[in-house]
């Protein structure tokens, strides 16, 4: 399940993007230190056949849909944490700029969902600890299953928490979770047995290979008080910073508190932040604080909203947003024209 | 100009799952021989050129480059002397654009910027793909792809090519314009290839490799004449040496 | 074609409108970065319920799509087919949140419905960046552009021969579907046990894949570096590219334009 841009705030993607960044930083340097020069070249080209695998589907039994691997589990035992967590980037990096899958700010989100659960958490403290000595056809597929199911919980979770802390969908967070997270077993189970499967069919074909990717995943054997350490302090810092940022800008208030409580944008009238309401008043001529909905509890009077309907500011602004459509497609069609003109 | 030597003493190589890939191979080419080397599939003919540059090491048995034993001491120099040219061109192809293909060996020599842009100019130039410089690989036909294949080696000036499979995949025309290119190279050449017509085009000496062994080794008309031999090799006259179906007259 | 094949085609279309000669196209990858990402981060700075102060920003896209020379039709469909999640997620508005917020001829229209379409006008814009940056300087470029801008070189390495190799290993998986589909009777997709044993065959020979092209590199005097000729150069285009566009996005970010004119034009009327 990929993050939008569309639906996270600059400060959910701007925490997001560093936490990555460090993680990418972080997981490149463990690479170049592995100085296995195959490694480059394996990466990229198991990067090219998740993203060709997940393209196949297979159908689910029983249920009519279909499903197709994910791949983050499968390049975790492959690869080892680091130069999986790296390839799974790659492959998200090419599906936002292609595919337009969730989009540049969501791609920290997306990244780290994605890529640091099953990576940095599933595989070496579920599949390693399970498959990980000498890996038996049962142990790997037990290790597979719950690790993709554990990756993919996460994942979810991860999805809903930043959909929430974003504040731009008005789903409250229990019936997001609540929504996700079966949904997510379901997908995770799927993963899992794939993952278990194929896993397994590489293993009894050559196997070599996962031997030497065990060798390989020696770079892998994480230091996971090391990555926590280092995100909660990217976490600290960058949510900070940015809160701080988010303050200071009205429209990132949402941001501070859960939309669930329904409270913030009137304390953001009455409490510290009436200066900053009344700055941004101010710059912002007839603000989309306008459209703001009445902060009473749903199922109380609705017919007096606050702020009062103003027929004139709709009508204004239908208006305008019509004009500023027609321009800019106006725009758009005259450079074109002067384009193929000249 | 001696390092243009390439011998083979008793070479036995067997696969880590006991497939025996070579059994026995001797043989020595000398300066600007042009050798063709056939064989029914799974002779053991790419296994044999893995063992030119080094990639694979035999169980027992030598391979001289020149004037050396190969070893993993000198596989530096070796790999520089010997150009390989592999089946699949997109094996060969991996960096994003044609220009930085070429230039990938070149810059490992460690050249300069004004000298590998030459190297890479002429190499391209050679092959007849300077217009190709900018594209990425994978919007190549597959004789473009060959083609420029063929300039990433030229391009570490090597004195010995090795070639596997070069015409296979090619439309008629990309293949005989091709063997013209080949035809012009100076270099010792090592042909691996099912393509008899091209064989006998281009290399006056051939071996045969059958079951990881060599049963034949001698001028390349001579031998493509012993039907006998071509049959237990699983191969066929070329086509040019065959009655023509068409006009019942001989060609050869 | 299959819808691998379509996607890798897809993907090859995109590189082919990056070999375009435009002035967008020959700006340094950076600055085209780099403001893409200033627009994103101006767009989804809004508030939940910003609908027409996001309007103008359409104008970012209709320049660079123009200038760029790059087909609107295609890219808009592209923009269109690829909503899922956040249409999904965006429906729940109109559920939850229910007052009504602003009447248009008698039709109240609910807080819900309003956040709604800004989400929708908001993956628009952010999507459509997204896809004319790649669209206007081609996957390599952008490659090169991040380790100049510092991002570490394995990291963009393996990038780079991922995009090589993807275009090769589509081509690959579609072939073996292909294959299955041509002996199987049954049109929908294919029986998990199908499909594990043509995965793990792909990833064999993936593998195998792998060693060839190490083995290829090695020939060619590889040594853990991945050398290249590439020089970037920021001019004074580049800069007034993004000063330029910077400007603009603070300027649409802190006035509601469409506000401004709409209550002049209904000043005027009345």
């Amino acid at each position: 399940m990929h993050m939008a841009d569309a639906l996270i705030s600059p400060a959910v993607g701007g925490t997001m993007w560093t936490a990555t960044a460090g993680l990418i930083a972080y997981s490149a340097r463990k690479v170049k230190a592995a100085a296995d020069d195959r490694a480059v070249p394996l990466m990229g080209v198991l990067g090219a056949f998740i993203f060709a695998a997940q393209m196949i589907n297979f159908s689910i039994p029983a249920t009519g849909s279909s499903g197709h691997l994910g791949g983050g589990m499968i390049l975790a035992i492959l690869l080892g944490p680091y130069a999986a967590f790296l390839v799974m980037a790659s492959v998200l990096v090419v599906q936002a700029l292609f595919f337009a899958d969730g989009g540049l700010l969501a791609l920290g989100c997306n990244i780290f969902n994605l890529g640091f659960f099953p990576c940095f958490l599933a595989y070496p403290l579920i599949y390693k600890k399970i498959a990980g000595g000498a890996p038996t056809q049962r142990s790997v597929m037990a290790g597979s299953l719950i690790a993709a199911i554990a990756a993919l919980q996460l994942g979810a979770f991860g999805v809903a928490l930043e959909t929430v802390f974003s504040g731009i969908s008005d789903l409250p967070f229990r019936t997001f979770v609540l929504l996700m997270q079966p949904i997510h077993l379901a997908i995770g189970v799927v993963e899992g047995l794939v993952t278990a499967a194929v896993v397994t069919f590489v293993w009894k074909a050559r196997p070599e290979i996962l031997n030497a990717a065990e060798g390989f995943g020696r770079i892998g054997s994480v230091d996971m008080k090391k990555v926590l350490w280092g995100l909660a302090a990217v976490a600290v810092i960058a949510g900070g910073a940015l809160s701080w940022f988010a303050s200071s800008n009205p429209d990132g208030l949402e941001w501070a508190m859960f939309k669930t409580s329904g409270k913030e944008e009137l304390e953001s009238r009455d409490g510290v932040h009436a200066t900053a309401a009344v700055v941004q008043e101010r710059t912002a001529l007839l603000p989309d604080y306008g459209f703001r909905k009445s902060e009473a509890a749903p199922g109380a009077d609705a017919g007096q909203p606050w702020p009062a309907v103003d027929p004139g500011t709709s009508v204004s602004g239908l208006v305008g947003g019509a004009l500023t459509l027609l321009l800019a497609v106006l725009i758009g069609l005259g450079l074109r024209r002067r384009k193929s003109a000249a | 100009m001696s390092h243009h030597i390439v011998e083979a003493q008793d070479l036995h190589y067997t696969y880590p799952d006991g497939t025996r890939g070579l059994s026995g191979v001797s043989f020595r080419i000398s300066h600007g021989e042009s050798v063709a080397l056939v064989g029914e599939n799974g002779a053991g003919k790419s296994t044999l050129l893995l063992h030119l540059n080094g990639y694979l090491a035999a169980t027992r048995g030598t391979v001289r480059i020149g004037d050396y034993p190969l070893t993993s001491k000198n596989l530096h120099a070796v790999r520089r002397a010997v150009g390989m040219v592999f089946q699949n061109s997109d094996d060969q192809l991996f960096m994003p654009t044609v220009f930085d293909d070429v230039a990938f060996g070149p810059l490992n020599l460690g050249l300069s910027e004004v000298e590998v842009e030459l190297r890479v100019a002429q190499s391209l130039e050679t092959v007849g793909a300077g217009h190709l410089r900018k594209r990425p690989p994978y919007k190549l036909s597959q004789g473009e792809k060959r083609s420029v294949a063929i300039a990433t080696v030229l391009a570490m000036s090597p004195d010995i090519l090795v070639m596997d499979e070069p015409t296979a995949s090619l439309d008629p025309m990309s293949r005989s314009r091709l063997i013209e290119l080949l035809k012009t190279f100076r270099h010792t050449k090592i042909i691996a290839t099912h393509d008899l017509d091209m064989a006998a085009d281009l290399c006056e000496r051939t071996i045969v490799l059958h079951q990881g062994k060599v049963t034949a080794d001698g001028p390349t008309i001579e031998l493509f004449r012993d039907e006998g031999l071509l049959h237990r090799s699983s191969l066929e006259k070329p086509l040019r040496m065959q009655k023509c179906p068409v006009c019942s007259s001989r060609a050869d | 074609m299959n819808n691998i094949g379509r996607n890798s085609f897809d993907i090859g279309y995109m590189d082919t409108l990056a070999g375009g000669d435009s002035y967008l196209h020959r700006l340094d990858p950076r600055a085209k970065l780099i403001t893409a990402f200033l627009f994103i981060v101006a767009v989804v700075s809004f508030g939940r319920y910003a609908v027409f102060a996001l309007i103008p920003f359409l104008v970012y896209p209709a320049v660079m799509i123009s200038l760029g020379g790059l087909p609107y039709g295609y890219l808009l469909k592209k923009v269109l087919v690829v909503s899922p999640f956040a249409i999904v997620i965006g429906i729940f508005n109109p559920l939850m949140d229910r007052e009504i917020v602003m009447q248009i001829g008698g039709i109240g229209i609910s807080g819900g419905w309003i956040s709604f379409a800004s989400i929708l006008l908001r993956f628009v814009l952010t999507v459509s960046a997204a896809l004319i940056v790649i669209a206007l300087t081609g996957f390599n470029t952008v490659c090169l552009a991040l380790t100049k801008l510092g991002v570490p070189r394995p990291f963009v390495v393996q990038l780079m021969f991922f995009y090589r190799y993807l275009f090769v290993l589509t081509d690959e998986a579609e072939r073996m579907v292909r294959a299955r589909s041509l002996r199987t009777f049954d049109a929908g997709a294919m029986r998990f046990k199908t499909f594990v044993p043509l995965i793990g065959h792909l990833l064999l020979r993936t593998l195998d894949r792998a060693e060839r092209i190490y083995l290829a590199m090695r020939c060619r005097g590889f040594d853990g570096r991945i050398p290249m000729i590439r020089s970037l150069r920021i001019h004074f285009r580049e800069v007034a590219f993004v000063t330029g566009w910077a400007v603009l996005f603070t300027v649409l970010r802190c006035y509601n334009i469409p506000l401004l004119l709409g209550s002049l034009v209904t000043e005027a009327f009345r």
